[in-house]
């Protein structure tokens, strides 16, 4: 993909950990299940990771943990995703009925 | 770097954005589901690209799997009810912990596509991903109520330690290019029994932080992969997620006022140690709907506590239609939320909203324990550990030195309980058998129901 040297990978793992920790750390109570809810949805980009992976599988062994890999990363994206929407849904409704 | 690498670099590299906007939206109520939103479009444009990744093969396998994983994913997630909703957060979260494991486990497997010197992040990240994957499916099963009691037995704690030195031994062989297939599959199994161990112990009250750890470090480990991939999208996504998940740990294990390796390593909630065994002076004095009604028909203020009970109940529409007819009436109502009720922080804030109580009478610990002191009623309604007072008295106690919400020191305490069972830790509530305290035994919904019509009544 790109070439990482030492010192960059550093960096962005550094400047992404900042990042991170500066976003949440404004967040309400209220919104903590949500919002763990949504970084769990978040960290389920793990499923580009495994369809590269499986896409370069060759014996039927890698192949078949590949597979797995994917399913288990679709179903955390998935999931992850249906389940954060549904929950702050229910915030939007309570908001409206806390104006009307 | 040709022009397709050139694309699909690129739309990771606005998925990453969408991923860090979408997070900063969801911090706002207001904003929140467009939050989701923009993280959603994320997602899919970066699966997308992801197809056209150049040599990409087994491509009817990637598709099968994505939809057997989407559509096994959409099906429960759309069907779960908002109840069990962390230990559903528990199991997705301990996927992608399994996903970033298979990911290494394909590129150890496959030693020419790895970069060496790259070796010792995957395996790093295999470690953590496997754990967080194990653990998570535990901490999913004693939610749900497959597995109530803590795990515990002698020595488990020096078992652990040898497991975890063993992996890393194991592990440190591997990243020195070791790749053989027995020594990964015990390197993996060891992984899988470690998360098994360091979960089966904790009791049910510290699963939040449980929870929330695991999910920090689930997206730790896919920002490792990520590295070894060289894929920035996820190395920014997971590392975001790692030190958002921290944060989030930190904040729920010190509203616990428990240090996280307390959470982990002590034996909390266990029904077996002994502790909570003991003796409460005083009786249980129950109190009938109608009088429950009546002596919150007449206060000046109620402060309504909520718990997992209500949850299971499904009462939090009939409590929030109780006060509003107490409202109506003249009561000063407000709800007090304890970071920790529910099964996370925030799961109680959650049913609340689905209720359509609004944001401004629901109040934090912090807000809300000086008034107690000056309130007639404090109505618990399927709350129990938060509210009692041995975290306050008894040095012995498992939970001494957790903040509780003070319901014992307002003037009358009306506990709608279903039975006499000790609260998910296995604790006895001291409060119960308080003067001020009565008990109203029966269904959240039902009481809930009763109390309404009693205080109609005058």
């Amino acid at each position: 993909m790109m070439e990482l040297t030492g010192l960059a990978a550093l960096y962005i793992f550094l400047l992404a950990a900042f990042t991170g920790y500066e976003v949440i750390s404004r967040v309400p109570v209220i919104l903590h299940t949500p919002l763990m809810s949504g970084s769990n949805f978040i960290h389920g980009i793990v499923l580009v990771g495994a369809m590269v992976a499986l896409g370069l599988a060759e014996s039927t062994l890698t192949k078949t943990i590949g597979f797995i890999g994917v399913l288990l990363a679709a179903m955390n994206a998935v999931g992850g995703f249906i389940a954060t929407d549904r929950m702050l849904e229910m915030f939007k409704s309570s908001k409206e009925n806390k104006r009307g | 770097m040709d022009k397709t690498s050139l694309l699909v670099a690129a739309v990771y590299f606005v998925a990453a954005i969408l991923f860090i906007l979408g997070l900063k939206r969801m911090s706002h109520p207001s904003t929140a589901r467009a939050g989701i939103t923009w993280a959603g479009f994320g997602m899919i444009a970066a699966t997308l690209a992801t197809f056209f990744t150049p040599k990409l093969g087994n491509l009817d396998l990637i598709i099968i799997a994505i939809f057997i994983g989407s559509t096994i994913a959409y099906i429960s997630a759309k069907r779960v009810a908002m109840t069990d909703m962390p230990q559903m957060i528990a199991l997705y979260n301990g996927m992608g912990g399994g996903a970033a494991a298979a990911i290494a486990a394909v590129y150890l497997l496959e030693p020419h596509v790895i970069r060496p010197d790259f070796r010792v992040l995957a395996t790093i990240g295999a470690i953590i991903g496997t754990v967080s994957f194990s653990g998570s499916l535990i901490a999913f099963a004693k939610l749900q109520g497959w597995m109530r009691k803590a795990v515990r037995f002698p020595g488990q704690q020096y078992l652990n330690l040898v497991l975890f030195i063993g992996i890393i031994v194991i592990g440190v062989y591997i990243s020195m290019g070791h790749t053989d297939l027995y020594l990964i599959a015990i390197f993996f199994s060891m992984a899988i029994i470690f998360g098994v161990l360091m979960t089966l112990p904790i009791g049910g009250a510290d699963m939040p932080v449980v929870i929330s750890l695991y999910n920090a470090l689930t997206g730790l480990a896919v920002g490792l992969e990520g590295y070894v991939l060289e894929n920035p999208a996820m190395i920014i996504a997971g590392t975001v997620v790692g030190a958002a998940g921290t944060l989030l740990t930190q904040l729920m294990a010190k509203a616990m006022n428990r240090p996280i390796s307390n959470v982990l390593f002590s034996s909390f909630g266990a029904s077996s140690s002994g502790a909570e065994d003991e003796e409460v002076d005083g009786s249980l004095k129950p109190i009938e709907a109608d009088d429950a009604g009546v002596m919150m028909a007449f206060a000046n203020s109620v402060i309504i506590i909520p718990g997992y009970g209500m949850a299971v109940a499904q009462a939090q529409h009939k409590i929030w239609e109780m006060a509003k007819v107490l409202r109506e009436r003249g009561v000063n109502v407000k709800f007090a939320i304890h970071p920790v009720a529910g099964r996370m922080p925030g799961h109680m804030n959650v049913l609340l909203a689905e209720a359509g109580v609004p944001y401004d009478i629901i109040y934090d610990l912090d807000e809300i324990n000086d008034e107690f002191s000056k309130t007639d009623v404090s109505l618990v309604i399927g709350a129990n550990d938060v509210v009692n007072p041995v975290a306050r008295t008894n040095p012995d106690s498992p939970i001494y030195g957790m903040p509780i919400l003070n319901a014992d020191k307002s003037q009358n305490v009306i506990i709608i309980k279903r039975g006499k069972g000790a609260g998910f830790s296995g604790i006895e509530n001291a409060l119960f058998y308080q003067d001020n305290a009565r008990m109203l035994y029966g269904d959240g919904q039902d009481m809930a129901a009763d109390l309404i019509n009693a205080i109609k009544a005058f």
